[in-house]
């Protein structure tokens, strides 16, 4: 996925980017609208993020100016305050979604899926590997030409592997990019779900192997 | 009021006394000098002719005192204190000039006069005693009585009538004023912008100006509310995005234990910050409730719709449940923020892969019903819950500040409902907020 983020807050936006590039996303920074406006002319992104407060304007104007363009970029808005008033003058002026600041990382990226897999339709992000088609922002899998139902946390952890086929991923760092600090989580938990992916992809060439004591790995039999 | 109608009445019978006065004397004096000139004019007639006293009363004497109402008059002649000619009961006791008297039953006015008379060889003195009826006094009192009375009631009447005007017209005002003070809804802190009698500008405008204040002091407080909370967290989720991307990095098992712990704490802080401004924010708005005609289950809807995504990430489903409508004047930013708090719970307590559910109902109250599948309330603790800072036993481990539950209750109380917590017999918790 590739983001845009405008906000001029550095702390803030060094936040996020390191986050999402953990993710695997690539993120491009504007401090200024101006700065933001170039990006826009000369990359296509999949998602924006806009902060309402910029040094050099109001972020509702961009977020105007981009409507009236071409581009139908889904663009989720950062917002300050939590005044309802606020919130409705961007979902009114083309906003996707919000967030009201400061917000938890996962929110940011519940909302940034729940978004992109809305307007899921027109862009192609899905990724063919070892006899499965799989589409992380519609969350769609197909093994041999046959879909899988999968639920969000088994979408997550097949993204995961898929981000980085031959990884060990220990359990403890699964149970992290899974489950909110606040969850209550057991190795056991993470048995299941590897079990249950394990499942989806049985008709596949993908493998999800065991390596004790250290923890998983996606292999792909040839 | 009262006071006004009783000076007013003071005053007209002052005005009746006093001018009835004045004229009883002015009428007196007029009758003394017509009595004292026929008096004279006896005196005058008199001569001593021979050593004898000789008097020939003149007619004018008499027709001077003839009045319309017809008064009789009575006279003495005494020579040297010795009864000579006349009325002989009519005496005068001493040296006053005029007397008041009565005669036969009717009240008299009577002048003396006397006279010195030198003869050839003798002085003496002759004295005149006249008096006369005062029917036409008292009538011509009567009539200036009568008169003077009906300009008292006059003025008594108005005096009342300007005393009930001037009530109208500023009390009455001030009444209008009072009245608009308290009709007044406990938002509304705009100026009085109706036209006052020039009297009343300084208070209005005093009033205006305090009014003015308070509505600067509330909305200050309102966006100090905000912005602490703003403040806050700010600083708070920048830490933890930078504690999360590092934990990701960090190998070692004992580091990541220490950097988990630190998210944790982190979380517990900013959403207690949070919602002690909530609870703050609430409190505030409960004191100055502002209904809005809402629909329930639209702004359920809404809500469900803004955290579904937030749920899909536990694998948790959200289903609104209940009548199609549910109309209700109440403030939706309260609801809102309880319902958020019942369903924030539920999707904490909730195990993965279950449903959470939001039942919405209009009879015979509008409530709201979440419902989660997880473990219930403890049974022991279900009363003292909604208590501030009040934790259950099986929330140690949770993330929490033990002010949802009060916060949803004091929303409820402000719409003059309450809350109900309750377990399901199959399992889980049901909290039911009703307005």
């Amino acid at each position: 996925m590739k983001f845009l983020l405008i906000e001029d807050n550095r702390d803030l936006a060094s936040a996020i980017i390191s986050r999402m590039r953990l993710d695997g996303h690539v993120i491009d920074h504007a401090e200024k609208l101006s700065d933001a406006a170039a990006f826009v002319e000369t990359g296509e992104y999949d998602l924006i993020l806009l902060d309402i407060m910029l040094p050099d304007g109001d972020g509702r104007d961009f977020l105007q100016q981009h409507r009236a363009s071409d581009l139908d970029t889904p663009v989720i808005v950062l917002t300050a305050r939590s005044q309802v008033s606020d919130r409705i003058g961007s979902l009114d002026l083309g906003a996707d979604d919000y967030v009201t600041k400061p917000f938890d990382h996962a929110e940011l990226e519940a909302r940034c899926r729940a978004v992109l897999r809305r307007k899921s339709g027109n862009s192609k992000t899905t990724v063919e590997i070892g006899g499965v088609v799989f589409d992380p922002v519609a969350g769609h899998l197909t093994v041999g030409g046959e879909a899988v139902t999968m639920r969000n946390r088994e979408l997550r952890l097949l993204e995961l592997f898929l981000n980085a086929p031959g990884q060990i991923f220990p359990k403890t760092k699964l149970a992290d990019r899974l489950f909110s600090y606040d969850e209550d989580v057991s190795e056991n938990a993470i048995e299941v779900y590897i079990a249950r992916l394990r499942k989806h992809l049985s008709a596949s060439n993908l493998r999800i192997i065991t390596l004790r004591g250290l923890g998983y790995r996606l292999d792909r039999d040839e | 009021m009262l006071t006004l109608i009783g000076g007013a009445a003071v005053l007209a019978l002052l005005l009746f006394f006093t001018v009835r006065n004045y004229a009883v004397q002015v009428a007196q004096q007029g009758q003394d000098s017509i009595l004292e000139a026929s008096a004279k004019s006896m005196l005058d007639a008199a001569t001593i002719r021979d050593g004898v006293v000789e008097l020939d009363l003149p007619y004018s004497a008499f027709s001077i005192l003839s009045t319309a109402a017809d008064d009789r008059v009575f006279y003495a002649i005494l020579q040297d204190g010795n009864f000579l000619s006349g009325y002989e009961d009519l005496t005068f006791s001493d040296s006053q000039t005029f007397q008041s008297d009565y005669i036969r039953g009717s009240g008299v006015r009577k002048i003396s006069a006397s006279r010195t008379l030198i003869g050839a060889n003798r002085r003496t003195e002759l004295q005149i005693v006249v008096a006369q009826t005062k029917d036409a006094l008292s009538e011509t009192l009567d009539r200036i009585s009568r008169n003077t009375a009906l300009l008292g009631i006059g003025f008594f009447v108005l005096a009342v009538a300007l005393s009930f005007w001037a009530t109208s017209t500023t009390i009455g005002q001030l009444g209008k004023l009072t009245t608009s003070v308290t009709r007044r809804g406990p938002q509304d802190l705009s100026p009085f912008a109706k036209p006052v009698p020039r009297e009343m500008v300084p208070l209005v405008s005093s009033l205006n100006s305090l009014m003015g204040r308070l509505d600067q002091s509330l909305s200050q407080s309102e966006d100090f509310i905000a912005e602490a909370a703003h403040r806050v967290r700010t600083p708070l989720a920048t830490v933890r995005s930078y504690a999360e991307a590092t934990l990701q990095r960090v190998d070692k098992e004992e580091n990541r234990e220490a950097m988990r712990s630190m998210v944790k704490a982190i979380d517990e802080s900013s959403r207690a910050a949070g919602q002690l401004l909530d609870h703050a924010m609430i409190t505030f708005r409960a004191d100055h409730l502002e209904r809005d005609e809402i629909d329930l289950v639209d702004l359920v809807t809404d809500l469900v719709q803004r955290m579904t995504p937030i749920a899909e990430m536990k694998d948790l489903s959200l289903k609104v449940l209940g009548v199609p409508r549910a109309p209700y004047s109440g403030d939706p930013v309260l609801i809102q923020n309880a319902v958020r708090n019942l369903i924030d719970n539920a999707m904490k307590y909730g195990p993965a892969e279950s449903s959470i559910e939001i039942t919405v109902s209009a009879n015979p109250r509008p409530r709201i019903t979440v419902c989660d599948h997880g473990s219930g309330f403890p049974s022991s603790e279900i009363g003292t819950l909604t208590t501030r800072f009040q934790r259950g036993a099986n929330a140690k481990d949770t993330i929490g500040s033990g002010l949802g539950l009060t916060i949803a209750q004091d929303v409820a109380m402000a719409h003059g409902g309450g809350i109900e917590l309750e377990n399901q017999p199959e399992g889980g918790a049901c909290v039911t907020l009703s307005f």
